[in-house]
């Protein structure tokens, strides 16, 4: 239960050792590196951006041999505990059986997120990638200085040392020391400054397959999740919500609720009314008994239909130019051939498999948090402010979190205000409470994906070259209003564009619009964000502009994408493996490509599909390349991309979130599908190998299996998708 | 909802191996029973309405949603949790998940393995067919599938031999 | 028969005239078929000659209860809340929509408010519209409002529940407009309808029956106007008692044959499985209320006492048992466990698998829920699937048990040919015969609701 070790979130030193030795029984001497500790965090609060941190913020070496490293990423199902320390591992030469991963308190002046600067958080694909040079120097110089240790106890150079598994040796002299035994000495000297870092042909666990550290404990049941932290005396607390988003409490009846055995308290916060029982069945009995009147005045009334009607009508008014090259609108104007289509995306819910939850204890002068916390540093702020705190007095135990997809990382940290401001209502009187959703309260909860119309317009030449593109897109905006507006360029939200605006194929010229809509419907990036529908638009649109130019779509694509080499490296890839250029598929089966970059990776995926007569769509196989730079952990990339492409598909087939006059229409997996086992496709993924710098992987793979499916569906039946998901569209051929 | 009276009423069951009884609400649906008052958390809460397998449990022997089975309907029956998984099947599938490292956020994984042994206790070659009978209740929002799938019918030869 | 007509005579009138003759003659065989309780022969007497006991009213416990008391165990035995509420509106404030081939009309709302209710109405009014179908303004009722039933109700009962009426309190909740197509838009055509098909007769016991007889047969006909669901109605839609009780499609929904008829009605049922389901919705081994029958059973049957649900029983019991052609005895035995599963509708039993197997199991025998336990039923065991399509399409939502054991709608998110193929699974693999039923027979159902 590694992830159960939970540290303390001062970063004193004493403070962390205590909760170090309290934490990993194992340990007996904290082994620190005192030299540079204090002057790294004063000069990390000085200007906390800039990198390396002193590097004992990240792994802890006990003398029991134990290696403990300290992942500031939070393990929500992408592997980062493990990749995070197979890099720490590799610099050190570890013993891989001894390595622990423990998740590091909320302390952004040690652990923030190299890609979001002052930042402690997950999201973006980051992990690796920001870690990448900061932990291969920390296990560097974790290393150099066990081996002076030893080079001091023996009186050898040591440059005549080696390392393997955590055990130093001197081959001249037969001698042998293990890590542990060298702790005590190498506590005492001084951080170095450089270090040499290993020539990736040395690489032995990056690039290999070393067993993820979060599984074991997965598969006996004894992962510890936030639903599954027990405190002496915790209660749990349901919440119930407005129906409309917008609404607040007008008036309550919670008589009936306090008197079920069980309930202790009910309780008005800002978002509703509390249930606080000694069990989750008695608050949700208590929930049940609520009657509550609310004050509809200011709440989303409308349907998404309506707004999507309104969308519609905006595609064609005057918007904000995202990107401009050459003159778009004259050349598709003069073009000999032109295509044009229109796409409208729902919204959608994260639906994480874990209920959202967090526990709170509360009193006057400290607010501890154990979740499965993935923006520490903004739940932190946000917890503050709702307590009455300061950042400094809030604690975060980050927890295994049961999926997030996006979900747990959002700039109001709804669920953690919740839950402080119940713990606050109840009396902040240090009683643990725990807040659980349930899943009906997940999927009305908001901070959904946006619901999109897009407007495409393409034309050809007498050549049958694509010389125009026009790209509008009207939907919410993720930023816009949170702490990540200041990131907007003249009203351009990047995530509401990502992958359109940046499109790669050698177009002449290219215009993509934005036109920016607001609803009383709060919206979130949810896994591969922007592109979760400009890839969609862009690659199945690109699909139907090589039939109109009598193409097939994968020479097509990589006619315009010369100039790109990792881009058609990926397309090639899949294409050759799924054998594309094998012919044409038997009726009712048909063949379709995509393909994307996002996170500063490259994916190309093929999908086969069978569509039968009642127009049900079967994906059947799905062929999958992927360019990430250097492949850390391989087999957990393959992960990633197979549950990317499960997650994308449920959604790109059932996928929606819709409105009726304000009202959710969805509350559980009944209505709000996603993919079940019976149909999910065989998947196959082909890794590019690659020196470059790591990149993202656990949301690129989302991306391409959309608009993958709806081409393969028109090459099975003729009939083009324009309306998602497939489930709305009658696709009978 | 009359019944739910919320009144207490003693249950007793045998409750991986251990005879327990459970001083509660009978109508608490078991999921709860073993979470809040057996303190066993293995057992996960996805949806409360059978609809996506995290709380599988076993019933003599067969997988069951704990989350719609009140507690007092399994009075006097055998219920094992993930905690409690101890047949030559169980052991098979927990090391081929291992092995083909099924898990990512792990949250749905003590409901699959519940399912996946009981299928292979019941049959113990089973085709992709009878996989997806046995296994398509249970949701995994990961999307681990194709794993899940694999490691059956690693399992089931492991577990032969 | 009348002469034939003279050879000079013009062909139209002719015609006419055997038009009218067929007309008069169908409107006289409708209008003089049976009344409710006709089939139990002997002699109907005045309520004041039953000397044994008086059937009508409430039962003993409640007979010392005041008039409101009374009133709202009479309201609820008369089932009014289920029509005169809309979709998680106020109770009895109407606007409830209600289906019908030749358009929608919407009821009414019943809570005392002055403009929108029946704030004005007197006494008198009240027992014109419950009896003679006749509003306070005048304005003839459409038979939705089971007046033909009502009709048997006494005075005294009406006006108890009159008297229950007005203590709710009043809603301000215009009812919307009908939106009937011509003839049926013309509401005078009613009277003729009354006149042919509305007895406006009260309520006269059995001389030859038992008590327990009498109040049964109050309280189906009068009150909980059984007949207008499970008895088909004629071309004129008035209740077709040659045929009573033989079930009929109301609603989108298929209301079963309660005729004794062992293999198709209930007579394969004790008289425990009869009171439990009325009283409960769900009987072991026979099936679940859903729909409007479960909605009955919310609103209504379940606020009966144990005797008024026993004397239903034994009224329902003595009705001529007629056979369903269509709906044969129901398989009992469970379906074999999967690997023996030989039903062939593959797309049907991937949703099976995913979606309903978690609460109803491989063998139909619920493992987690008596209530979703399909072997037995007569839904599986209806070759239509009708209501089974209906209860994938809307769930089945009661009151009566834990939320946690309602049956989720799954209308939303699968589609028509998924839910068609679902349906002919399951009516195949616990049935005792398979369904075909269509996507677009699916899509039909699910206008009807
Ligand atoms: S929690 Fe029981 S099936 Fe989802
Ligand atoms: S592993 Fe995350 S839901 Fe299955």
């Amino acid at each position: 239960m590694s992830n159960s070790q939970i540290s303390p979130s001062r970063p004193a030193r004493r403070e962390f050792l205590k909760g170090a030795g309290a934490a990993v029984t194992t340990l007996t001497i904290g082994f620190e590196w005192p030299g540079a500790a204090r002057p790294a965090l004063a000069h990390a609060a000085a200007a906390p951006t800039s990198a390396p941190f002193a590097p004992n913020a990240f792994v802890r070496i006990g003398s029991d041999n134990s290696i403990t490293i300290i992942s500031k990423h939070i393990e929500m199902g992408q592997g980062a505990y493990t990749g995070i320390a197979t890099v720490l591992a590799e610099e050190l030469d570890a013993d891989w059986t001894q390595v622990r991963v423990e998740s590091a308190p909320a302390d952004a002046t040690r652990y923030a997120n190299l890609a979001f600067g002052k930042i402690q958080g997950t999201g973006g694909s980051s992990a690796i990638a920001n870690s990448w040079p900061q932990l291969r120097d920390a296990g560097a110089k974790a290393r150099a200085m066990l081996l002076s240790a030893a080079s001091g106890e023996w009186h050898v150079p040591v440059a005549e040392l080696t390392v393997d598994k955590s055990v130093i040796h001197h081959a001249p002299s037969k001698r042998q020391a293990s890590f542990g035994s060298l702790v005590k000495r190498a506590a005492m000297l001084p951080v170095p400054d450089t270090v040499q870092l290993k020539d990736p042909k040395d690489f032995k666990l990056i690039g290999q397959r070393p067993a993820r550290v979060d599984v074991a404990a997965k598969c006996d049941g004894s992962a510890l999740f936030t639903i599954d932290v027990e405190l002496p005396g915790m209660l749990v607390a349901l919440l119930k919500r407005a129906p409309l988003f917008g609404a607040t409490v007008k008036s309550f009846d919670g008589a009936a609720a306090a008197n079920v055995p069980g309930v202790v308290k009910v309780v008005q916060v800002p978002r509703g009314i509390a249930v606080v029982a000694k069990s989750f069945w008695a608050a949700k009995l208590g929930r049940d008994a609520l009657t509550v009147e609310w004050d509809d005045s200011k709440a989303e009334k409308r349907s998404s239909a309506a707004m999507m009607e309104e969308y519609r009508r905006l595609a064609d008014q005057p918007a904000l130019p995202a990107r401009k090259q050459g003159d778009a609108k004259k050349a598709i104007g003069e073009a000999v051939r032109k295509v044009s289509a229109s796409f409208e995306f729902p919204y959608l819910a994260h639906a994480p498999m874990e209920p959202l939850d967090a526990v709170v204890k509360l009193d006057a002068k400290s607010c501890e948090i154990w979740a499965g916390d993935q923006f520490q540093t903004i739940d932190q702020l946000n917890a503050a402010q709702t307590a009455g705190l300061t950042p400094a007095q809030v604690s975060i135990h980050t927890l295994y979190a049961g999926g997030s997809f996006g979900r747990r990382a959002n700039t109001v940290s709804d669920y953690i205000v919740e839950a402080v401001s119940i713990a606050k209502a109840y009396g902040a009187d240090g009683t643990p409470i725990k807040l659980q959703w349930t899943r009906e309260d997940d999927i009305r909860g908001g901070l959904y994906r946006p619901m999109y119309f897009h407007k495409l317009e393409a034309g050809l030449n007498a050549q049958n070259e694509l010389t125009g593109w026009h790209h509008v897109i009207v939907g919410q905006s993720i930023m816009a209003g949170t702490i990540f507006a200041a990131g907007m360029k003249d009203g351009i939200d990047s995530t509401s564009v990502e992958g359109a605006a940046n499109i790669a194929y050698a177009i002449p010229n290219i215009a993509v619009d934005l036109s920016t809509t607001k609803a009383g419907v709060s919206v979130l990036w949810w896994r591969v964000v922007g592109s979760s529908h400009t890839t969609f638009a862009v690659e199945t649109f690109i699909d139907e502009v090589a039939h109109a130019a009598g193409a097939d779509p994968f020479t097509f694509r990589r006619k315009l994408l010369e100039h790109e080499p990792r881009m058609k490296g990926v397309l090639e890839l899949a294409a050759d493996k799924a054998g594309w250029t094998s012919g044409p598929m038997p009726k009712g089966k048909g063949r379709g490509i995509a393909v994307c970059e996002a996170f500063k990776s490259f994916v190309a995926q093929v999908a086969e599909v069978s569509v039968d007569d009642a127009g049900s769509i079967k994906v059947d196989r799905v062929v999958c390349a992927i360019d990430c730079g250097t492949a850390v952990n391989p087999d957990i990339i393959k992960a990633q991309m197979e549950g990317g492409i499960g997650f994308g598909l449920g959604a790109a087939l059932y996928g929606a979130i819709t409105l009726k006059d304000g009202r959710i229409e969805q509350g559980n997996f009944n209505d709000y599908r996603v993919l079940r086992m019976n149909e999910a496709p065989k998947i196959e993924v082909h890794i590019v190998p690659s020196t470059e710098k790591p990149t993202g992987v656990g949301e690129p793979g989302v991306a391409p299996i959309g608009p993958a499916v709806a081409n393969a569906v028109f090459a099975a039946t003729g009939k083009r998708v324009h309306v998602f998901p497939f489930s709305k569209s009658d696709i009978r051929s | 909802m009359a019944s739910q009276t919320g009144v207490l009423m003693a249950t007793t069951f045998l409750l991986n191996g251990q005879s327990t009884t459970l001083d509660v609400d009978p109508n608490m649906p078991l999921l709860w029973a073993i979470r809040e008052v057996a303190r066993l958390h293995g057992t996960k809460f996805g949806c409360g309405m059978a609809m996506c397998g995290a709380c599988t449990v076993h019933v003599d022997g067969q997988a069951v949603r704990s989350c719609v089975l009140s507690l007092s309907s399994v009075a006097n029956r055998q219920v094992t949790t993930i905690e409690g998984l101890k047949s030559k099947q169980a052991k098979a599938v927990q090391a081929a998940w291992i092995d083909l490292q099924v898990p990512q956020c792990g949250y749905c994984q003590s409901g699959q393995i519940m399912s996946a042994t009981a299928l292979l206790e019941k049959n113990g070659a089973p085709t992709d067919a009878d996989i997806d009978s046995a296994m398509s209740g249970n949701i995994c929002r990961c999307a681990t599938y194709p794993r899940i799938r694999a490691a059956i019918h690693a399992a089931a030869s492991s577990a032969k031999a | 028969m009348n002469a034939m007509p003279p050879r000079k005579s013009h062909p139209v009138l002719w015609v006419l005239a055997v038009i009218a003759l067929i007309a008069i003659t169908v409107a006289g065989y409708y209008a003089l078929s049976p009344k409710p309780t006709d089939f139990a022969g002997g002699k109907r007497v005045a309520l004041t000659a039953y000397a044994q006991a008086d059937p009508t009213g409430v039962p003993a416990e409640l007979k010392a209860a005041s008039i409101v008391t009374r009133g709202e165990y009479l309201t609820r035995a008369a089932d009014c809340a289920a029509c005169h509420t809309a979709q998680d509106g106020t109770p009895f404030a109407g606007g409830r929509a209600f289906v019908l081939p030749f358009g929608t009309i919407f009821s009414t709302n019943i809570t005392p408010d002055v403009e929108t209710g029946i704030g004005s109405y007197s006494d008198l009014n009240f027992l014109n519209t419950v009896h003679k179908g006749i509003g306070r303004s005048g304005a003839r009722l459409y038979p939705a409002m089971p007046y033909a039933s009502y009709t048997y109700m006494t005075d005294a009962d009406a006006l108890a529940i009159k008297a229950y009426l007005f203590t709710l309190k009043p809603e301000h909740a215009p009812t919307p407009a009908n939106t009937l197509t011509f003839p049926f838009n013309r509401r005078g055509l009613m009277s003729l309808w009354s006149a042919f098909f509305n007895p406006d007769k009260r309520f006269r016991p059995n001389s030859g029956r038992s008590p327990e007889w009498n109040r049964g047969a109050y309280l189906a006909e009068a009150m909980e106007h059984c007949g207008e669901c499970h008895t088909p109605r004629n071309l004129a839609f008035a209740l077709d008692n040659r045929h009573k009780f033989a079930g009929a499609v109301q609603a989108g929904w298929r209301a079963y044959n309660i005729t004794p008829d062992h293999a198709s009605g209930v007579g394969a049922w004790t008289d425990a499985d009869l009171a439990k389901y009325l009283s409960a919705g769900h009987a072991d081994g026979r099936g679940t209320a859903s729909g409007p029958m479960g909605e009955a059973v919310d609103e209504s049957l379940s606020h009966l006492t144990p005797s008024d649900i026993g004397a239903l029983v034994a009224y329902v019991r003595t009705v001529p048992s007629i056979a369903a052609a269509d709906l044969p005895a129901p398989r009992l035995d469970p379906a074999p466990m999967l690997s023996a599963d030989t039903t062939a509708e593959s797309r049907g039993k991937s949703m099976y698998e995913g979606a309903c197997a978690g609460c109803h199991g491989w063998t139909g025998v619920s493992p987690v829920i008596p209530l979703a336990t399909l072997t037995g039923t007569r839904g599986v065991n209806d070759a239509t699937a009708n209501n089974v399509a209906q209860v994938i399409i809307g769930g089945g939502q009661r009151h009566y048990h834990r939320d946690s054991d309602n049956m989720p709608p799954f209308g939303s998110t699968y589609s028509d040919a998924e839910i068609a193929s679902v349906a002919n699974y399951v009516t195949a693999r616990f049935g005792s015969k398979g369904s075909n039923l269509t996507a677009a027979e699916v899509a039909k159902l699910r206008s009807q609701n």
